[in-house]
């Protein structure tokens, strides 16, 4: 017998360190709605032993699985149960319908509806299409899709930002993401503000795709795939020759590409992973390090109440959104007890997940009535949809909440140097 | 039939796969049968094998006789009983210590003996099988299998049954009724009651396996027997989907089997002493050979998580003409005592493997209606078995993971479990997907007493936490059906006491973390240690 025989255990996604304790599903939003999911124990470790005897064990309610990633921080075993999920319906791949490829498909989409962004927003806000997307499609009537910009930031930056970038000595990459190209220019803007306040230039990447996110949801993997392989290659880029950190505004897109890229996909990343970071983070690190500082507007007054994004739970790094948004003098921070709001990307859009996805919510959206803020924030635009949705009140990515309060001109004295 | 009857044409003695199959095919022939087993069906060498549905390859070089039988019995088995087969495929590996040359003696001798056995590139075998050892230099596919022997010997008890046989577990034969040099029947106590019995038959089947001995004992007979023990590991899930076997003379170790959802490396051979076959308890040694010569076939093993260690005892008979044992036949044994010893009425079936179950059956049969002049000649080689019929797969829609499952162990059986109600659907058993209709239905159906025997019924608690969340759940079950809370408690601290000894000889990583796990929910947790002490201490 070798000396490591039985010292060190190696399965798929850890799913042989599964105790059955069960309280995965304890905290699994989807399970604690419907019992036609059979919860990430049985979905994941249990099920992948039952599929690695037969893949016909393959069940089609995985699909009910949001993707939240709760399962996995409750697991004391360190089992990747979201993983484990992810992977089995990858491995039985089937044609996505109509739907899924539009949903999935965010920034074809994206460029295509912000050239005709005045007549596509108002066009897929009207009640009767509503009701033939509800009908035809299945996406569900109760949703609106959120507004494409007229101008991508893509655009905006190469028109207005660009050109003074170079100008600084200390350089990031960012990953802006679908959301805001399309739909929300104002939070790139946003960071652009912040970054060159504190004496960074901002850098677009060489290439950016979607990270993938959707694809990966809707069944569309070889595709995700291929983005994943361009978007790693921009970055190593950006990090070995151009000298470049990565940072992002998106927790979802983070998450993906740090973690999912390597457990799900099968994409190498580990040279990547650790240059990449939500900007959030990124600023407070250089914070805590004295490396940069703030100076906030003295009048500036919020009342905020903080959502932890289900991705942002998985990473642990909510702690560096509120603290950060803590440093403003003048805002009040209510923290909302951590739960999933019940969107997951484009999960509650479709028709047969709208009940589920809003009685997921359901205890998050009576929380946010009950802290009755101003602004709710949080790192992650599709949880910022259902909120603003199922609430009403405005939600804000704690970068803009940062753009607001800060003075940006003694910021930028500050940190000259 | 009535069952209070204490008359019969034939008592077959052993409730393991041979006694089922031949009680199967005696009341197939219009025999009025009853068999009896001590304990649980399977709970000797039938519930403690490989689970190897042998091609006969193993045994092409050494016992063509034993190769033949095999190939056959093979075939037929994946016609009658295909719900119990998995048809994986094997290999047969020759790796860089080994010598390539016996490759061709062992295909010429498969051939030989009418097994298909296709050399193919070492390449391919490693695309076939990405679990094989990397660094193999030949290997030889063969049609080699996984059968499952609860559900095997369950299926041959229904039919039995549904041919008018009478069976009873938990009824140990305590002597035979001898008179004039002729065995009249049994005597047996029921072992959950006390009550003594007597049954009459013209002839009596000792089907015992190694146990065969102490029976034909009784009738101051001597088979010179050898009791093997072989030890095996199950892995938490399966690593390989085809049978892994090392093409070389037969040794330690040396097959690797995916049996449902699991894998098992076997098997040590070493000799016992009969006292000790009640209890076999599997040693650090033997775990250590199983896992050197098991990672050899397949690396992955070495990083696996290993559910359990068991062990069982091969009947291994001495020709009568060689009492010292040198001459140690795998070939099927089949005594009639009236020609070798004397004593009319008496048969005993014996040797022979799992795989040859049916012939041996057939061969017990034949010789009991020779004895009883009844000219019906046997159909169990053509018979499906209960679960196996033609359409094997069930035209019940497939609704969940747990009907998959039911239906993967029941066959066509499985309609007759409900499904109906949420209730009925609700698992019990979560990693091997038993729900609470399908413990209803063993219960009812299949002879269930107790836990051990729901295990072996429907792999409740045979997933990787080994009961900790269904025993409790089943045994609550059992108790209502039974009406009796007080001995579901008995029987739950009895069957995790059994699941921990099997967990015992493996005991690290996440087995052990499982276990404790477990004994802190049952012991720390529900007191159940403390409950069942008391209740003793009542009596």
């Amino acid at each position: 017998m070798a000396a490591t025989t039985q010292t060190t255990f190696a399965s798929a996604n850890n799913f042989e360190q599964c105790l059955k304790c069960s309280i995965c599903t304890v905290y699994c939003p989807v399970a604690a709605v419907t019992t036609a999911y059979p919860g990430p124990k049985q979905a994941g470790p249990d099920g992948e032993r039952y599929r690695l005897k037969d893949p016909k064990f393959y069940d089609e309610a995985l699909k009910l699985c949001l993707n939240c990633k709760r399962c996995e921080v409750a697991c004391p075993s360190e089992v990747r149960i979201g993983d484990i999920i992810q992977r089995a319906r990858m491995q039985h791949p089937q044609r996505p319908k109509l739907r899924d490829v539009l949903l999935a498909n965010t920034d074809v989409m994206g460029t295509m509806a912000t050239s005709m962004a005045p007549v596509v927003n108002l066009t897929l806000g009207m009640k009767p299409v509503k009701a033939v997307m509800n009908a035809t499609l299945g996406i569900d009537k109760h949703r609106t899709f959120p507004a494409y910009a007229s101008q991508k930031f893509e655009t905006w930056y190469r028109r207005h930002a660009a050109q003074t970038q170079e100008s600084f000595s200390k350089h990031v990459s960012y990953f802006h993401g679908c959301y805001v190209n399309y739909n929300y220019p104002q939070l790139g803007k946003d960071l652009v503000t912040v970054m060159n306040a504190l004496g960074y230039g901002v850098h677009l990447l060489e290439k950016e795709k979607c990270c993938g996110v959707a694809l990966m949801a809707n069944g569309m993997h070889e595709q995700a795939k291929r983005q994943g392989e361009t978007n790693m290659q921009s970055m190593r880029k950006s990090i070995n020759e151009l000298k470049r950190p990565i940072i992002t505004t998106s927790s979802t897109c983070t998450f993906t590409m740090r973690d999912e890229y390597d457990h799900v996909l099968g994409i190498d990343n580990r040279d990547v992973r650790d240059h990449l970071s939500l900007a959030a983070r990124f600023i407070y690190q250089l914070i805590d390090n004295g490396e940069v500082k703030l100076a906030f507007d003295p009048n500036f007054k919020m009342r905020v109440a903080y959502h932890t994004a289900c991705h942002m739970q998985r990473m642990g790094w909510a702690i560096f959104s509120t603290q950060l948004l803590r440093m403003i003098p003048g805002l009040e921070l209510i923290e909302l007890e951590s739960q999933c709001c019940g969107i997951a990307g484009t999960y509650g859009f479709k028709k047969e997940n709208y009940e589920n996805s809003q009685a997921i919510g359901a205890g998050l959206f009576q929380a946010i009535k009950e802290a009755d803020p101003q602004y709710v924030a949080t790192d992650c635009e599709t949880c910022k949809w259902q909120i603003e949705m199922s609430t009403g009140v405005p939600v804000l990515n704690p970068i803009s909440i940062l753009a607001q309060a800060l003075d940006v001109e003694k910021t930028k004295q500050l940190n000259q140097n | 039939m009535n069952k209070e009857t204490n008359e019969f044409d034939v008592i077959i003695i052993g409730g393991g796969i041979t006694g089922a199959g031949t009680a199967r095919d005696c009341a197939m022939r219009g025999l009025r049968v009853l068999l009896l087993e001590r304990f649980d069906y399977t709970n000797g060498a039938t519930g403690r094998n490989h689970g190897l549905l042998h091609s006969g390859a193993r045994y092409a070089v050494t016992d063509k006789e034993s190769a033949t039988e095999c190939i056959e019995e093979n075939m037929i088995l994946r016609r009658v009983a295909r719900h119990c087969v998995d048809e994986t495929d094997g290999l047969f590996i020759t790796l860089p210590e080994d010598d390539l040359g016996y490759q061709k003696t062992f295909v010429d001798a498969c051939r030989a003996a009418g097994i298909r056995a296709d050399i193919i590139d070492p390449a391919e075998a490693r695309l076939l099988e990405p679990s094989v050892n990397p660094t193999l230099i030949g290997a030889v596919r063969i049609p080699d299998a996984s059968i499952d022997p609860f559900r095997l010997t369950m299926a041959n008890l229904v039919d039995a049954q549904l041919h008018g046989a009478v069976a009873l577990n938990y009824h140990e034969v305590t002597d035979l009724v001898i008179e004039n040099g002729r065995v009249l029947g049994v005597k047996a106590t029921d072992l959950h009651t006390g009550q003594q019995k007597e049954f009459r038959a013209a002839v009596t089947i000792n089907a015992c396996g190694i146990w065969g001995m102490l029976i034909a004992r009784k009738a101051g007979i001597t088979i010179n027997m050898f009791p093997a023990k072989g030890a095996l590991l199950i892995f938490g899930h399966r690593v390989n989907q085809m049978v892994i076997n090392r093409c070389r003379k037969p040794a330690n170790a040396d097959i690797l089997v995916p049996d449902d959802t699991v894998c098992v490396i076997g098997t040590t051979s070493d000799r016992v002493p009969i006292e000790t076959v009640d209890d076999m308890r599997v040693a650090d040694e033997e775990v250590n050979i199983l896992l050197t010569e098991g990672e050899k076939l397949a690396p992955a093993l070495a990083s696996t998580r290993i559910l359990r260690a068991y062990a069982g005892v091969r009947p291994l008979v001495a020709s009568d003409d060689d009492p010292s044992g040198r001459s140690i036949s795998r070939g099927i044994v089949c005594l009639d005592h009236e020609s070798r010893d004397g004593m009319a009425g008496f048969i005993t079936i014996t040797g022979g493997k799992m795989m040859t179950y049916r012939l041996m059956a057939q061969e017990a049969t034949d010789l009991a209606c020779r004895k009883l002049n009844v000219n019906k000649a046997c159909a169990t080689a053509t018979t499906p078995l209960p679960g196996s019929e033609e359409n094997s797969v069930s035209q019940q829609e497939p609704r969940s993971f747990a009907v998959k499952a039911a239906q993967g162990r029941h066959g066509t059986m499985a309609d007759k479990i409900d499904a109906d109600t949420p209730l009925d659907r609700a698992l019990v058993c979560e990693c091997e997907g038993v729900s609470v209709g399908e413990i209803r239905y063993a219960s009812q159906q299949l002879h269930v007493h107790n836990l051990m025997n729901l295990r072996r019924r429907t792999r409740t608690g045979m997933g990787t936490c080994q009961g900790k969340l269904c025993a409790c759940r089943a045994a609550n079950l059992l108790g209502k059906y039974n009406h009796d809370a007080k001995l579901a408690q008995a029987d739950l601290a009895k069957f995790l006491g059994e699941r921990w000894k099997g967990v015992k000889p493996i005991a690290w990583g996440s087995a052990l973390r499982e276990a404790q796990l477990t004994a802190t929910v049952y012991q720390r947790l529900c007191g159940l240690d403390k409950a069942v002490a008391r209740k003793e201490g009542e009596q």
